[in-house]
């Protein structure tokens, strides 16, 4: 077993008196993409954006228990949330370029952080998170236009270029892909897969099957309990808890 | 079982049930007719099971197209994927039982000699033995019962013995009566053509356990004892 990179141990969620999560504990390596799944409310969004704090911005949100990133509490007094916000990026449902050039979306990150020492050194910044995106032989001739001039997967990649781009640890994706369709995702899924290995992937879907095939760990939730944590391959055939079964199998109801 | 949110799902599952029961009833029936037709000497009977042999291939191929439908269509998972793929296992695997009992029909006329084999007292006894493994493994199946699939497994045993039995009693009395050689030789076939079908059985016992529990059964003991010509 390889060291963790995210520990969440006794991770509990409250909006104001409603309890969103319940004493959830997991780990999450790098080696692994991990998939949250389970129907909507269950809490697997909620979980996912305690592990870059998004849910501090949210009025009423507490959390309580214990999230360490590389051993370190996230949530601790030292812990600055936009050092953090770059080690653990993140991508969301809906594509949201800023209403700026390509170049621009990607370098945003890289120069507000101080990455790059010069001109040269940005574009090459630029130009590999383009590349690892899987976004760089479609854009490198207009990198100039406007970043929601794209298509829809494309501005997905874009948004994971800018993820990528202030060189995180982690990368937190929240339904990546369910504004998009069968080829953008498709393509999505398969930079998932090139990103692995290099970044901590976390992955929120309810596309059962997108699950099934991007990740290697998959966690289940309902009602705010982590019901199984386990091998994908495993959960998806034979999973242990009767829950899992029904909910995967189509027979929740 | 709870049902399935798609209800079309459970009405493609049941489908596929059906189609494995058919085909399960017909190969008890033809392993059961083959037999009574070989003991009472009745070749039309023996030529009718020949025929049936047919339908059995043509429910295997209606299986394999359900299955490769539901997967196509429903993305079956966990235990509705090991049952669909279960499923497709397991008409083969009748498929096979069909073709013994087809071979040991198409063997009836060859033994009308009128010889009296004390050994062809054994064989009705071993058929029942067979036939009820196929059955109660298929209703293991359609009940995804694990405990009746180990229990049909165990039973595997008893065939063999029965095999073993028939096996040295057709030696002595070929080597007593050497004129009986031929015929003698044909019922060593259908004897092992029974042994085969109690294997076949034993064969869908794991798939159902496997079905049912996502866990195999373990690779079977094989009984060194089975006789080998």
């Amino acid at each position: 077993m390889t060291a963790a990179k995210i520990t969440a141990r006794d991770v509990s969620v409250y909006y104001g008196e409603k309890q969103a999560l319940e004493s959830v504990s997991i780990d999450i390596a790098t080696e692994h993409v991990t998939a949250f799944i389970g129907p909507s409310g269950c809490g697997k969004s909620t979980f996912l954006r305690c592990f870059n704090r998004m849910n501090d911005t949210i009025i009423g949100a507490r959390c309580t228990g214990r999230i360490e990133l590389d051993g370190e509490d996230i949530y601790g007094a030292e812990m600055d949330v936009v050092q953090l916000r770059a080690r653990v990026g993140m991508v969301f449902q809906k594509p949201n370029p800023f209403p700026k050039s390509i170049y621009e979306n990607v370098a945003y990150g890289p120069r507000i952080h101080g990455l790059a020492m010069d001109k040269t050194e940005l574009d090459r910044i630029v130009e590999l998170a383009l590349t690892r995106a899987g976004l760089w032989d479609e854009v490198k001739d207009r990198l100039s236009e406007s970043g929601t001039s794209l298509s829809g997967g494309q501005q997905q990649r874009l948004c994971i270029a800018r993820a990528i781009a202030v060189d995180p640890e982690v990368i937190l994706m929240d339904e990546p892909c369910s504004a998009l369709d069968p080829i953008a995702t498709a393509k999505i899924e398969d930079l998932i897969n090139q990103l692995r290995g290099r970044y901590a992937i976390v992955i929120v879907t309810h596309n059962m099957q997108q699950a099934a095939r991007v990740s290697q760990r998959t966690a289940f939730f309902h009602l705010g309990k982590l019901i199984e944590f386990g091998e994908t391959s495993e959960l998806f055939t034979n999973p242990r808890a009767e829950k899992t079964k029904d909910y995967i199998t189509g027979r929740y109801g | 079982m709870t049902e399935h949110t798609v209800r079309a799902f459970d009405q493609d599952i049941r489908a596929l049930r059906a189609l494995i029961a058919d085909m399960g009833g017909r190969a008890e029936a033809a392993v059961n007719g083959a037999m009574d037709a070989l003991v009472t000497q009745d070749h039309e009977r023996a030529l009718a099971i020949v025929g049936g042999d047919q339908k059995i291939d043509a429910l295997e191929a209606e299986v394999e197209k359900l299955v490769v439908r539901i997967i196509a269509l429903r993305a079956p998972m966990a235990d509705d994927l090991r049952e669909v793929i279960a499923a497709l296992k397991i008409a083969g695997t009748l498929e096979r039982i069909g073709d013994y009992a087809k071979s040991v029909a198409k063997r009836v006329p060859k033994l009308s000699g009128g010889q009296r084999f004390e050994a062809l007292a054994l064989f009705p006894a071993m058929t029942t033995v067979v036939v009820e493994m196929v059955h109660d493994v298929l209703d293991a199946f359609i009940a995804r019962d694990a405990d009746k699939a180990v229990d049909v497994w165990k039973r595997d045993k008893t065939v063999d013995d029965f095999h073993n039995s028939i096996f040295r009693a057709l030696l002595t009395f070929m080597m007593e009566n050497p004129q009986s050689i031929g015929s003698a030789a044909h019922l060593l076939f259908i004897a092992k053509n029974l042994e085969r079908v109690g294997d076949h059985a034993t064969n869908i016992a794991e798939m159902v356990y496997y079905a049912a529990t996502g866990t195999n059964l373990g690779e079977r003991e094989r009984g060194n004892g089975t006789a080998t010509a």
